[in-house]
């Protein structure tokens, strides 16, 4: 199959998925800063979308809405058709939604399995909830390896760990769940190229094979365009260019970048005469 | 596609830590190495060799109940520093809870004639409140614990001076439940060696414990993953509040008169000393009670030990916190050097 062929078999495959989020006029500011202006966006069942755009696009602060983490200043949210408000990361867990932060969440000090079950630990003796390590070990060490990552040991703090490995426990914390929509904001950013073919792999099989809808962020346009079914440019706070990859070409997003951003400096040196 | 991320060099993947440092460099490196209480105990037998050195006769029966009713609150109260050093906190008013608890006694049993163990009871539970007060005052209205625990060290001390018109009291004892509480000579060093080894479980084995040193660790992070990390640190200042009084009521206990001039700053300070010096950090994220323990029994050896050495009382406090800063830099030290010999993971 040629490269042409891939997306446009997996464009057929997402357009026959249903939509599972939908987002309408989401807009977010912090004090005086305007982050989003409007953001609508959809996902169907098992479809990889790409989100790219510039550097305080927005996109990291539309992830955490999508996650509850906050909260938007208007706009609306449906899972599977149903309107949505998060109150918490727990809320947005609860109907299946997984996220790898592009802080990643981890907590240092812990050793890797604690925090591949930070939050969701496995315990006995009820709401004494007394840590049962040994089985947390295990399932970690078990899953890690289903999933190839390797770490030196579970019982290794994760200050210990590379910035890629550190990386790979994020993404398996958010995987290893049963997760129906995962949100990856730059989840490759500090992986070698053997390492992003493996999240690439893997991120594949959950959509291809267990029908996993998946938001990524990068701003590496290769990867997108390895990865993706379609891709989404947030510009100034909206969605401002939305294709399925085989609609469109690396060249086609480059210079749809670049021309945003002369026109916005063109628009500012107007805003500047005409002021 | 089936090469391995991040491969690791040798096979031993999955190894603990522990099998491969056992290996490498024996059991004695593998104590020092992995338990940061290690050190200070190194620390603590030092001293104990160096005043029976000293002192031909240090170490009297009585001199070890002694230091056990030294060490008693100071490890208590240090176990609940312990978990708010761990969650990035710290509560300065502890050694106030710790002095005015028993006033709360003395005012519920005498004053609102409830029976002995009921007024423990809400003593303990004011004391919890107090503590639910620095919380939430911490974490909802975004002051630094330094300064909400500050406030409430000296409105504790003002609500004792005045409560009390600055009168002493003398501690209400009935039978056996003050011998429980404090009036048996040993019953506080046992108190506390129960309370630091429930604390040690809390910490170290349960999903709050878990979530503290998530909260402190990476506060930002710990709350993206979903930890409720406000809630965590309000019942950690609960905590350190609550075992502060209790213990202060059964120190009460035993000495039977209620000071109110002294706010308990010492206490206090000899607790989050005593936290440090065993090998807790100010940081936030890791911490230990078993070396807030063993850093009470330091200081409780220094504390005995010079007085039975016999320094003048003048240079007593001079020598003490000589030997403190003495005792926090070689346990730093100490477990630098510990650092140094673990084996890259
Ligand atoms: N907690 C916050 N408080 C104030 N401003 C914020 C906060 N979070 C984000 N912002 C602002 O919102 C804008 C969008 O930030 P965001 O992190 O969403 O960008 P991004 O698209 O993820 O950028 P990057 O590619 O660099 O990760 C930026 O101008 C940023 O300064
Ligand atoms: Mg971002």
């Amino acid at each position: 199959m040629t490269t042409t062929d891939l997306h446009a078999a997996r464009h057929d495959r997402s357009v026959a998925g249903e939509e599972i989020l939908r987002t309408e006029g989401i807009t977010k500011h912090f004090g005086p800063v305007v982050a989003l202006r409007g953001v609508d966006m959809h996902l169907r069942r098992g479809e990889v979308l790409g989100l790219v755009g510039d550097n305080g696009a927005g996109k990291t602060t539309f992830v955490k809405i999508l996650c509850g983490y906050q909260r938007p200043d208007a706009g609306k949210m449906f899972v599977e058709g149903q309107e949505v408000h998060f109150r918490s990361v727990s809320d947005s867990r609860a109907v299946g939604i997984e996220t790898v932060y592009q802080d990643l969440a981890l907590v240092p000090q812990l050793p890797v399995y604690k925090n591949l079950f930070l939050k969701r630990e496995i315990v006995a003796g009820g709401r004494l909830g007394f840590l049962s390590d040994n089985k947390m070990r295990r399932l970690a060490r078990q899953y890690l390896g289903d999933i190839k990552v390797n770490v030196p040991s579970v019982d290794a703090p994760v200050e210990r760990l590379s910035g890629g490995q550190r990386q790979a426990i994020a993404v398996a914390r958010a995987t290893r769940s049963d997760v129906k929509i995962l949100l990856l904001d730059e989840p490759l950013s500090a992986m070698g190229a053997k390492e992003s073919a493996l999240i690439i792999d893997l991120v594949r099989d959950l959509s291809k094979n267990r029908g996993v809808s998946i938001i990524v962020i990068d701003h590496n346009y290769a990867h997108i365009f390895e990865l993706c079914d379609r891709v989404n440019v947030i510009h100034q706070g909206v969605v401002s260019f939305d294709k399925p990859v085989g609609d469109t070409s690396l060249e086609e997003l480059t210079s749809y970048m670049v021309s945003e951003y002369r026109q916005e400096i063109m628009s500012g040196r107007a805003a500047r005469q005409d002021g | 596609m089936s090469q391995a991320i991040l491969p690791h060099a040798g096979g031993d993947t999955y190894a603990t830590p522990s099998a491969r440092t056992a290996g490498r460099s024996g059991i004695g490196w593998r104590v020092l190495v992995e338990r940061r209480e290690a050190a200070i105990l190194v620390v603590a037998i030092a001293l104990f060799v160096y005043f029976t050195v000293a002192s031909a006769n240090f170490l009297t029966v009585a001199d070890l109940q002694n230091l056990s009713q030294f060490v008693g609150p100071v490890a208590v109260i240090g176990a609940g520093e312990v978990m708010l050093l761990v969650c990035a906190e710290v509560d300065l008013s502890a050694g106030t809870v710790f002095v005015f608890m028993p006033f709360v006694v003395y005012y519920a049993n005498q004053d609102l004639g409830l029976p002995m163990l009921a007024s423990i009871v809400v003593a303990v539970v004011v004391a919890g409140v107090v503590g639910a007060l620095n919380g939430i005052i911490t974490t909802s209205l975004n002051v630094p614990s330094f300064i909400t625990t500050l406030g409430m060290l000296f409105a504790l001390d003002g609500i004792m001076l005045v409560t009390s018109n600055a009168a002493q009291l003398t501690m209400p004892t009935v039978g056996t439940l003050s011998n429980v509480f404090g009036g048996y000579g040993w019953s506080e060093i046992i108190w506390s060696v129960v309370l630091v080894a429930i604390m040690y479980v809390v910490l170290n084995r349960t999903r709050f414990g878990m979530h503290t040193v998530a909260a402190g660790g990476n506060l930002v992070g710990a709350s993206e993953a979903g930890v409720p990390v406000n809630r965590v640190k309000i019942w950690c200042f609960v905590i350190c509040s609550a075992l502060s009084g209790l213990i202060g009521i059964v120190d009460a206990t035993r000495i039977t008169v209620l000071d109110p001039g002294n706010p308990g700053t010492q206490e206090m300070f000899y607790a989050i000393a005593a936290a440090v010096i065993g090998g807790t950090a100010l940081t936030g994220g890791s911490g230990t009670v078993i070396g807030a323990f063993v850093g009470a029994v330091v200081l409780g050896v220094l504390f005995v030990g010079l007085t039975i050495v016999g320094i003048s009382a003048n240079a007593f406090v001079l020598i003490l916190g000589a030997a403190i800063l003495g005792a926090m830099i070689a346990n730093v030290q100490l477990a630098r050097f510990a650092e140094k010999r673990k084996l890259p993971s």
